[in-house]
């Protein structure tokens, strides 16, 4: 689905990532985890085509393409989604409306037909309720004046409602209370196809808990330094990062 | 009998300048005193602002050696002390600064004086160029951390007497400057004209306090021009305590990148007093900071206004320029006129103002009454904390507490 | 509303220029270009008005030429001459219309590409339309229906011959002929309008439409509109104007009256698209209006404009709260693009105790265009407890369009409060990433977060004018980005 080779990246001449490698095959889900400022949003905005961030080194391929050949919004018509960690407020724009002009740009981007709107109307009300979003918040404007958990389930509600091959997930699940994390893994879970895949962002692996990711990988100082099964995440938990960061010192010398 | 304007009536008896400016800065303020007159509420820049009273009088020149030592410093620290446009007492040695009268200022210094000030424009900084009889100039070494607060107190004293002056600070590469500008009158018909320009050259930093507090039958017209080189740094502060009439024209421009400019104002005025600020803020260069705070609280049959203006020019991407202008009115006659201005040419800023008028909470009144306050408490106690705010920016400790004291004894409040 | 969105702006989007460019070919009835009082006589003869009448003109004229043209404005352009405009010009017709079939089919087609065709809006949406081609009012439909509820909807120049009482009692008492240098001119010219009479206690059960339309070259639009609601009486509207394309800058100067009696409210909506030049900024329209309402006890007046066409505009619908308890509005979309220049925005007058005013500016720069929002507000001494909020945002689309604010805040009553925010920023790149991410095209993304930000203002519009509002907007803006 999707393959990194030695991806180097910088923002204002900072290098933040520094050949990091990556290979997700359709069917899987992997979880990338680490310590703060180790370059996994970095890696979600990269993908997604900020363009705040330059490519120094390294090529990704998705889907059988070059990706950072591909402009930002052809690459979410090419199956990629980002769920934001904080995501933006668009005033006066409603969701509904958005989402079915992104839907339909999207389909037009496929060569398929345009979404009719009694299909439209009941395609919301199914993925709407896939992650108990209260259908009022669908025709408010995008995000604006949504609590955190509202944001976070919004951004999956998009996801479904987009049915994207690879979803990137960044840190949405911080800040979220235990039933809105639960909600918002149940709306991933039923997605799970054998054709799609997901990239988990996050510090916690209490996210894990609900959605059980096939790997594990820990990324620190721009790099993937570890990777494993899920049963690494409890590791981490357990143990810090602190471990980790010893056995690479004990590992360089 | 050929008909004589009333700008040339006004000037008839004040004395030309033998101070060296140059030349042109000499026939061009001649001639904008040909051709100019006192402007009307016509002109924008004079909405709110008559000027008919003090186009009425008819001032001298007058100079007084003696000072009357009616002016206490805030700290021992350097002080000039100016009377009536005449510099009567000189500071004392500071390390690392150097003043200067303009009778003694080399060609090289002169030169930088007046230098972005439009002459042609405005009749007052040709009043100031024309008439001024002293000036000063003070410069910052290079690198010199100048310790303490350096002061200058203006006071007009006298009958019916004019007094210009002009001041050329000049803060080199490095450094830093700390200034309070005191201005106070006593007497009769005085009308104040102090001009004062900085050259903030390459991260230096100045921050200066205006304390205005002249007294029932006194006219002050304030100038400050500054320019601004890049990584530097300019605090303005301007306190309008007392004084019939008050103008503070207040323009910056900012030269260089990475500048930060701050302008704060309070003022709290009774009786028939009248206060306008009108301020330029002129972002030429990318990535500065301005901001601008300035609160009023208006009684008895006060007018105050606020005009206050930020370009953003093509070119001057990233600038972040905000705006604040808050008036309390508390009686009715009193009345204020707010004008926040944005002229933007550039798209990635972020630049916004606002502005509001009203009165005192009376749900904090009455909060602070049902905790025990009596109401004339109550009510010092918040307009104090209205202000506060402005008084705040005051970097330092003991010009913070002599501006509250003054305004506790000025205005009765109850501390 | 929502409708509109995909298929339809894609269509507007390809049909990018003014597509409003077009000349009907009817002969027309212009009178010698110039001005002067025999001038003026001659449109008043042609128009056939009574004395009184002629002697407003040519008082009117009268201060005009004492009076010179504004220059406050931040808006530069070379000044109209003046005596080289044709101040009449009507197409010609042999005989008045008794109904709209008689309408001449070149104007009815003229109607239909300006998307008003009239039977179909008689038949769908019960909207009664004025239509003022150059200078002459030259339909007017649902008369009949109307006139059961005592409503008045007809051309001003009828009303001056039916109605001369109402005429005589409100025209230039909410503006005065000296009032300023285009109202004056106005005032000396005009050649037709609208006018509008809502009796006591009537609410009006239709949107009352005018269509403005400048057809022939070198003339001037000089109309007049005066709407007058009743005691408890309710109006409802909307304005919309087009122009051809021509390399000549053409004068509109219009001067509308609103006057709100104890308890009535009137609705105003524009939607302007004066041809606004070319690329270049060669041509359009010069739109000098002044436009303004009075306010008695309890009524409220509600401005809401689209500012989209013109070359130049210069424009300032205003209340005055002149009775206790009364409401103003103002809610403007107005945008530059090109060469554009719009220095536009109102004046909220408050006299009477009590009294409210909500201003909601939106202005929008693209290209090399300047857009300036200018306000007043202000307290008379007696006008206690006045509240006024405002709020004036301005949006930036490239790097070499202007965006200012000047607002004018005066308070001279304690008891007031008066709020005033603006802002000025771009589009924000995080909103046009988020949107791109959720595979929305630049074009796109910006057109949605436009309409969005706008959408304050266009939600006051009726439907219909809505949707019209939202198009312009996106093709007003079309390529102003990358």
């Amino acid at each position: 689905m999707i393959n990194i080779v030695n991806l180097h990246a910088e923002v204002e001449e900072k290098k933040i990532l520094k050949g990091l490698n990556l290979n997700v095959k359709a069917g899987e889900i992997h979880a990338i985890m680490g310590p703060n400022g180790s370059g996994k949003s970095t890696l979600a905005s990269i993908l997604a085509g900020k363009e705040d961030y330059t490519v120094t080194a390294g090529n990704v391929e998705f889907d059988g393409k070059d990706l950072l050949e591909l402009s930002t919004e052809d690459r979410a018509r090419q199956g990629l989604f980002l769920a934001f960690q904080y995501p933006i407020e668009i005033p006066g724009v409603s969701n509904v409306n958005f989402l079915k002009s992104a839907l339909n740009e999207i389909r037009e981007y496929r060569g398929e037909e345009q979404i009719s709107a009694k299909d439209f109307l009941a395609l919301v009300k199914e993925k709407s309720a896939l992650v108990e979003l209260d259908s009022k918040l669908a025709s408010r404007s995008v995000n604006e004046g949504f609590s955190g958990g509202e944001k976070k389930r919004n951004e999956i509600f998009q996801m479904a409602m987009l049915n994207p091959k690879l979803a990137i997930l960044d840190e949405t699940d911080s800040g979220l209370d235990i039933d809105a994390l639960r909600i918002v893994a149940n709306g991933v879970n039923k997605l799970r196809s054998p054709k799609n895949a997901a990239i988990i962002i996050t510090h916690y692996q209490r996210l894990l808990d609900y959605i059980i990711p096939d790997f594990v990988h820990v990324l620190y100082d721009g790099r993937i330094v570890k990777s494993g099964g899920k049963e690494l995440a409890l590791e981490l938990e357990e143990k810090g990062y602190d471990w980790i960061k010893e056995e690479l010192a004990s590992n360089a010398e | 009998m050929e008909n004589i304007s009333k700008i040339q009536a006004f000037a008839s008896k004040f004395k030309e300048t033998n101070l060296a400016f140059t030349p042109t800065s000499i026939a061009d303020a001649k001639n904008t005193l040909l051709h100019l007159d006192f402007p009307t509420t016509k002109t924008e820049f004079w909405k709110y602002t008559r000027l008919a009273k003090l186009a009425q009088l008819r001032l001298n020149q007058e100079k007084i050696r003696e000072n009357e030592q009616v002016v206490a410093p805030l700290t021992d620290n350097g002080i000039v002390r100016i009377t009536n446009g005449y510099i009567t007492s000189f500071s004392k040695e500071i390390a690392g600064l150097t003043i200067t009268p303009f009778s003694k200022c080399s060609e090289q210094q002169l030169s930088l004086i007046g230098k972005k000030a439009d002459l042609k424009q405005n009749i007052f900084l040709a009043l100031n160029t024309l008439y001024s009889q002293e000036g000063l100039f003070i410069e910052v070494e290079e690198n010199a951390q100048i310790e303490g607060v350096f002061q200058l107190l203006f006071h007009a004293h006298g009958e019916n007497c004019f007094a210009p002056f002009r001041v050329f600070i000049h803060v080199k590469k490095g450094s830093a400057f700390k200034l309070i500008q005191q201005f106070t009158a006593s007497g009769e018909h005085l009308f104040s004209l102090p001009i004062v320009e900085y050259l903030v050259e390459e991260n230096a930093r100045i921050s200066c306090d205006k304390l205005q507090m002249e007294n029932a039958s006194s006219f002050l017209l304030c100038e400050d021009y500054s320019i601004q080189k890049r990584n530097s740094t300019v605090l303005l502060n301007t306190f309008s305590i007392s004084g019939a009439w008050v103008r503070n024209n207040s323009s910056f421009l900012i030269e260089g990148e990475n500048c930060e400019t701050n302008l704060n104002g309070a003022y709290l005025l009774k009786d028939l007093q009248h206060l306008d600020n009108h301020t330029i803020v002129d972002h030429i260069a990318p990535h500065c900071n301005s901001n601008e705070l300035y609160k009023g609280i208006l009684s008895g049959k006060s007018t105050g206004v606020f005009n206050g203006k930020v370009f953003v020019r093509p070119n001057a991407q990233k600038i972040s320029a905000f705006q604040s202008n808050a008036n309390v009115l508390l009686s009715d006659d009193a009345s204020v006129n707010s004008k926040p201005e944005l002229e933007i040419y550039a798209n990635d800023v972020k630049c916004s103002h606002g502005s509001t008028t009203g009165q005192l909470d009376e749900n904090a009144v009455f909060y602070l009454r049902a905790r025990g306050l009596s109401e004339k408490s109550a009510r010092s106690l918040i307009t104090q904390a209205f202000i506060a705010e402005v008084v705040d920016k005051v970097e330092q400790k003991e010009v913070r507490d002599f501006i509250k004291n003054k305004l506790v004894e000025l205005h009765d409040w109850t501390n | 509303m929502s409708n509109y969105t995909e298929t339809d702006l894609e269509k507007d989007l390809q049909d990018q220029e003014y597509k409003y460019g077009f000349v009907t070919n009817i002969e027309s009835d212009k009178i010698p270009v110039g001005l002067n009082e025999d001038i003026i006589r001659l449109i008043s003869s042609k128009k056939e008005e009574p004395n009184w009448m002629l002697d407003y003109r040519l008082k009117a004229f009268a201060v005009w030429q004492t009076m010179t043209e504004p220059e406050w404005g931040h808006v530069h352009y070379e000044k109209p001459k003046f005596d080289e405009i044709a101040y009449y010009s009507a197409p010609k017709q042999s005989k008045k219309y008794e109904s709209w079939e008689d309408v001449d089919p070149e104007m009815k087609a003229t109607m239909k590409k300006l998307g008003i065709s009239m039977e179909e809006q008689m038949r769908l949406t019960g909207v009664a339309v004025d239509f003022v081609m150059d200078s002459v009012s030259v339909a007017t439909s649902f008369k009949s229906k109307l006139s059961e509820l005592g409503i008045i909807f007809c051309s001003f120049s009828e009303a001056v011959k039916e109605h001369p009482e109402l005429v005589q009692k409100y025209m230039g008492t909410v503006i005065p002929t000296s009032d300023n240098f285009y109202a004056a001119l106005n005032s000396a010219v005009f050649t037709d309008g609208s006018f509008c009479y809502i009796p006591k206690g009537v609410r009006c059960p239709m949107e009352l439409s005018t269509y403005f339309r400048i057809n022939e070259g070198g003339t001037g639009q000089f109309e007049r509109t005066l709407v007058i609601a009743d005691e408890g009486a309710y109006v409802s509207y909307l304005e919309g104007c087009t122009a051809p394309q021509r390399d000549e800058n053409q004068l509109h100067a219009a001067v509308v009256e609103l006057i709100a009696l104890e308890n009535a409210e009137i609705k105003y909506s524009t939607v302007q698209n004066w041809y606004p030049g070319d690329k270049n900024g060669l041509g359009g329209i010069y739109n000098f209006v002044t436009k303004r309402g009075i306010c008695e006890r309890k009524s409220k007046i509600s401005w809401t404009q689209v500012e989209t066409g013109s070359a130049v505009t210069w424009k300032y619908p205003s209340c005055i709260l002149k009775g206790d308890y009364s409401i103003g509005e103002f809610y403007s979309v107005a945008v530059t693009n090109n060469y554009q220049q719009a220095d536009t925005g109102t004046k909220m007058i408050h006299l009477g105790k009590n009294t409210k005013s909500t201003i909601i500016s939106k202005g929008i720069s693209a290209g090399k265009s300047q857009n300036s929002y200018r306000g007043l507000v202000q307290i008379h001494k007696n006008a206690k407890n006045a509240r006024n909020f405002s709020q004036c945002d301005s949006l930036l689309m490239g790097d070499t369009c202007g965006a200012h604010t000047f607002p004018y805040i005066e308070c001279k009553n304690p008891s007031a409060k008066i709020e005033h925010e603006a802002t000025t920023s771009k589009i924000g790149e995080d909103q046009l990433f988020y949107c791109k991410q959720r595979g929305l095209s630049e074009e796109k993304a910006i057109s949605l977060i436009v309409n969005g930000y706008c959408k304050e203002v266009l939600n006051q519009l009726p439907m219909e004018f809505a949707v019209e509002a939202q198009k312009l907007l996106a093709i007003s803006l079309e390529g102003s980005v990358g």
